[in-house]
């Protein structure tokens, strides 16, 4: 039954995609349109004291919070209702939303925006994460610049250091990191059937619905959200979407005409939100006979103007903060800060790869002092079905590591090889363990989501399923295709899926967090079951069916308590590297991975997440770097912002280990974060291995390292 | 304004427009060409590759001026040859699609590759196609995606 699943299909968008017949918003023709640009903030933190608007040609809008309707309010109802639609008073980071410009010439629209004149009163602005828990320039938000504050205890992590015969304390840093989708940022809101009606490039139309709706003052369903083919997200079309969606539809509720509003690159990479920045402290308090006994871990990111979904990225990098390990006391502290930075958001994996980079170079180095090899020391902590997670449940995985080990091993000759280049300083090799929690935190599907799906026989032989979530590029409309086809004994090809329209599709919930294939699939597949039992009512049959949380998995969502996700995927990455004497430039020889995704839903599809997310994590290792200059993104272009190209790594060599989820359709766990998870710290512990020096900060570029020597 | 004149796609045509304008506009805004997709404007991720007298170049950096008389291919073209074909079939066989927004580019990038040489290994492959970026698939399926077409078309190319 798994077997047949997981055989590799052509995907269902995969011709129209290659040949150049998939249309992505810039290539509708809404006919007579005007475009739109935004009027930003250039500066980092300030008072607007005025803003002076020429005198705007016939056809020509400006569009600011004084268009929000009355009934309305000037918030993006996003997970926090923090963020303006447009600012009024104040700005908090460069490239915030004053107001909007409209019109039919694009070069006209241009000059009347530099003919806008805003005058400000500037006030010192704070943009690291020391700046801003310094609160330099007072407090943006509260009086500590503190978004929110978790803490989580297992045992008696007070007592374990105070027992300690040794403590090793380690500080580690990763940036912002820019998402770099192939398509930017782009949208159509229209005026039709008397409603605002937003064609976007975005993962989660229903947010958008709601941020919309929210604004305007009106019930949801007044506004329709239809999401068209998009061009890659990985986060970034999560909500920043809402960013621009919502003064979008300010303006066309006020002209009634359609608008277009999409970015050119420049714009993408310097004003929309990234990775959070992270600064984690770990301690490991060990005994005398160098075994640990306790840990603390202190995690700070970098929040930016807005909350917006901050501190849900917090609690995640938390979760995730103490990795694959069974320590018995420990103590992970977080708190999300506030500065003048473009507000951070969603970016995959969101908070764990920050927690799991720092605890693997944590642990490897950890192993460094007591001299021994990284995995053989990281093994001993390995958890294990049944074991205490940091929240104080028990872990309920199936947990296959020393298998995934084994193979990892015996693929890339790991051991053998640590032990040959011991000495050997121009060349290392690293290895990274990790899981990834599956779908919303805790209780998070129940008690925000509510997913629902809808199925409807359609004919003879086919069916149609109706789902809020997207295709992206990650092949949800192939998989999810797959799951409906297999209950129904149908070739997925006969199962109907058009990109969603919330007109038409029930609220599945976003297309986020990994959950998409395994709790939405399980609902298309329970949603088939009960299709199938009606199938003989003929065309036009319907089900339906509800989310419904596992009862064995509790959760406490005001304490952080239970159990943080009903199962995890598995990781492990091994990087071999080689560094140049002189150059100090860094190549990638090797790269072996093992995950554990339940039951993959289909091989090559599933293998193309592996590499796409692999080399998204490198890339985020080595080369990605994105610096704050006087509250500006230093790099901006995509000839300063480097992303991977087809040279700089070499072909993955993967392997699946099998370990179904019993709440997973056939079996299958989220994937699509956990595969960029393990490639920072693999990369990095590899380069620290060669260097024979720790490492501490991403990305580690030839600088850093020549850095090391000295 | 000045009047240019190109071949498309096999076919003879003309257009009244600002020497100055980008090819990439011109071919999708008067040509509805558009497969050639906008990625970054500025040379750097090759979405809008387009075959221009045998030469990928990104159609962004090439004003209209500089297409006067020159044979220009773009997706809407390659897609219709005996070649296009075996390299769409390959890449959707292969699983080299993700979003998609890249791939026209790469279809154009591996159609200049197989003209030149019609039985590329690994790094030739790799390296005709650094100058076009995808963040989905890291690439190894593409690489696939090629090898496979040209083992397929080895009697085209």
């Amino acid at each position: 039954m798994n077997d047949e699943i997981r055989k590799s299909v052509r995907r269902v968008d995969a011709v129209a995609k290659a040949s150049g017949l998939a249309k992505y918003i810039s290539d509708y023709n809404f006919g007579d349109i005007l475009y739109a640009r935004l009027v930003r903030s250039t500066r980092p933190r300030a008072k607007i004291i005025s803003i002076t608007v020429p005198e705007l040609p016939d056809g020509y809008y400006y569009v600011d919070h004084r268009d929000i309707p009355e009934k309305g309010k000037n918030r993006i109802q996003m997970i926090k209702d923090d963020w303006k639609v447009f600012a009024e008073d104040e700005v908090r980071y460069v490239g915030e939303t004053i107001a909007l410009l409209i019109g039919p010439d694009r070069e006209k629209l241009l000059s009347l925006l530099s003919e806008i004149k805003i005058s400000y009163e500037d006030q010192e602005p704070a943009y690291t994460i020391e700046e801003g828990l310094a609160c330099k320039g007072g407090a943006i938000v509260g009086d500590d610049n503190i978004y929110g504050e978790y803490n989580l205890v297992k045992g008696d992590p007070d007592t374990a250091f105070n027992n300690a015969a040794r403590v090793i304390e380690g500080t580690y840093r990763t940036g912002f990191q820019e998402h770099l989708y192939m398509e930017p940022q782009g949208m159509v809101g229209t005026w039709e059937g008397g409603r605002v009606n937003i064609y976007a490039s975005a993962q989660c139309p229903y947010y958008i619905q709601k941020s919309v709706s929210g604004a305007l003052g009106v019930e949801g369903k007044e506004v329709r959200i239809k999401q068209v083919t998009t061009g890659g997200a990985f986060g970034g079309k999560e909500h920043f979407p809402d960013v621009i969606a919502v003064p979008l539809a300010v303006a066309v509720n006020k002209i009634k005409k359609p608008v277009e509003l999409i970015f050119d690159r420049i714009e993408d990479i310097s004003y929309t939100c990234k990775r959070h920045p992270s600064r984690i402290t770990i301690k490991t308090a060990l005994d005398k006979e160098n075994n640990i006994t306790g840990m603390t871990i202190d995690t700070v990111i970098n929040g930016g103007g807005y909350e917006s979904s901050t501190l849900i990225v917090l609690q995640r990098a938390l979760l995730h903060g103490i990795g694959v390990y069974n320590i018995p006391n420990a103590h992970v502290r977080g708190r999300a800060v506030a500065t003048n930075t473009f507000p951070s958001d969603a970016y995959r994996g969101f908070g764990a790869p920050q927690g799991l980079y720092a605890i693997e170079m944590h642990m490897s180095q950890v192993a460094k002092e007591l001299g021994m090899f990284p995995a053989d020391f990281k093994r001993k902590y390995f958890i294990k079905n049944g074991d205490m997670t940091i929240t104080n449940a028990t872990m309920k995985d199936t947990v296959k590591l020393e298998e995934m080990f084994a193979a990892a091993d015996e693929m890339s000759g790991y051991s053998k090889k640590i032990r040959e280049y011991k000495d050997d300083p121009y060349k290392g090799i690293g290895i990274s363990f990790v899981n990834h929690g599956g779908g919303f935190t805790g209780n998070g599907e129940q008690e925000i989501i509510k997913g629902v799906v809808k199925m409807k026989r359609t004919g003879e032989n086919s069916a149609a399923l109706y789902v809020s979530n997207v295709e992206m590029g990650q092949g949800l409309q192939t998989v999810l295709r797959k799951i409906a086809a297999k209950e129904l004994g149908l070739n997925y090809t006969d199962i109907e899926y058009d990109n969603p329209d919330t007109d038409i599709v029930p609220d599945s919930g976003p297309t986020v967090a990994s959950r998409s294939t395994m709790v939405v699939g399980y609902l298309i597949q329970e949603c088939a079951k009960k299709l199938k039992t009606k199938w003989d009512e003929g065309v036009g049959a319907e089900a339906e069916h509800h989310y419904k949380h596992p009862s064995e998995f509790k959760w406490d969502q005001d304490t952080l308590q239970g159990d943080a996700y009903p199962t995890y995927g598995w990781g492990i990455n091994v990087v071999e590297v080689e560094m140049d004497k002189d150059t100090y430039e860094v190549k990638t020889t090797g790269i072996w991975t093992v995950f554990d995704v339940g039951i993959p839903m289909d091989d090559t599809i599933m293998y193309g997440q592996v590499s796409g997310g692999v080399v998204q994590g490198l890339g985020y290792a080595s080369i990605e770097k994105c610096e704050v200059l006087d509250g500006k993104f230093r790099q901006h272009t995509m000839a300063d912002y480097v992303i991977p190209t087809s040279v700089d790594f070499p072909q993955i060599k993967n392997r699946f280990i099998d370990n179904p989820y019993k709440y997973g359709p056939s079996g299958a766990k989220g994937a699509g974060e956990l595969v960029f998870d393990a490639a920072a710290p693999a990369y990095a512990d590899a380069v620290q291995q060669l260097a024979g020096k720790n490492i501490y900060d991403i990305p580690v570029t030839p600088e850093m390292i020549m850095g090391l020597e000295e | 304004m000045a009047k240019i004149s190109f071949i498309l796609n096999g076919e003879e045509v003309s257009v009244e427009a600002d020497p100055l304008k980008r090819l990439l506009d011109v071919l999708r805004e008067d040509f509805e060409a558009l497969g050639v997709k906008e990625g970054c404007g500025e040379g750097e991720c090759g979405a809008c590759s387009v075959i221009l007298d045998g030469k990928l170049v990104n159609s962004c950096m090439v004003p209209l001026g500089a297409a006067e008389g020159a044979d220009i291919v773009t997706p809407e073209g390659l897609r219709e040859t005996e070649k296009g074909k075996v390299i769409v079939e390959s890449f959707a066989d292969t699983g080299a699609v993700q979003c998609g927004f890249c791939t026209p580019g790469m279809m154009m990038a591996a159609e200049a590759l197989l003209e030149k040489n019609n039985n590329p290994d690994e790094s030739e492959i790799r390296e005709a196609l650094s100058g076009n970026l995808c963040r989905c698939t890291g690439y190894d399926l593409i690489v696939k995606g090629v090898k496979v077409s040209a083992e397929r078309g080895k009697d085209l190319w």
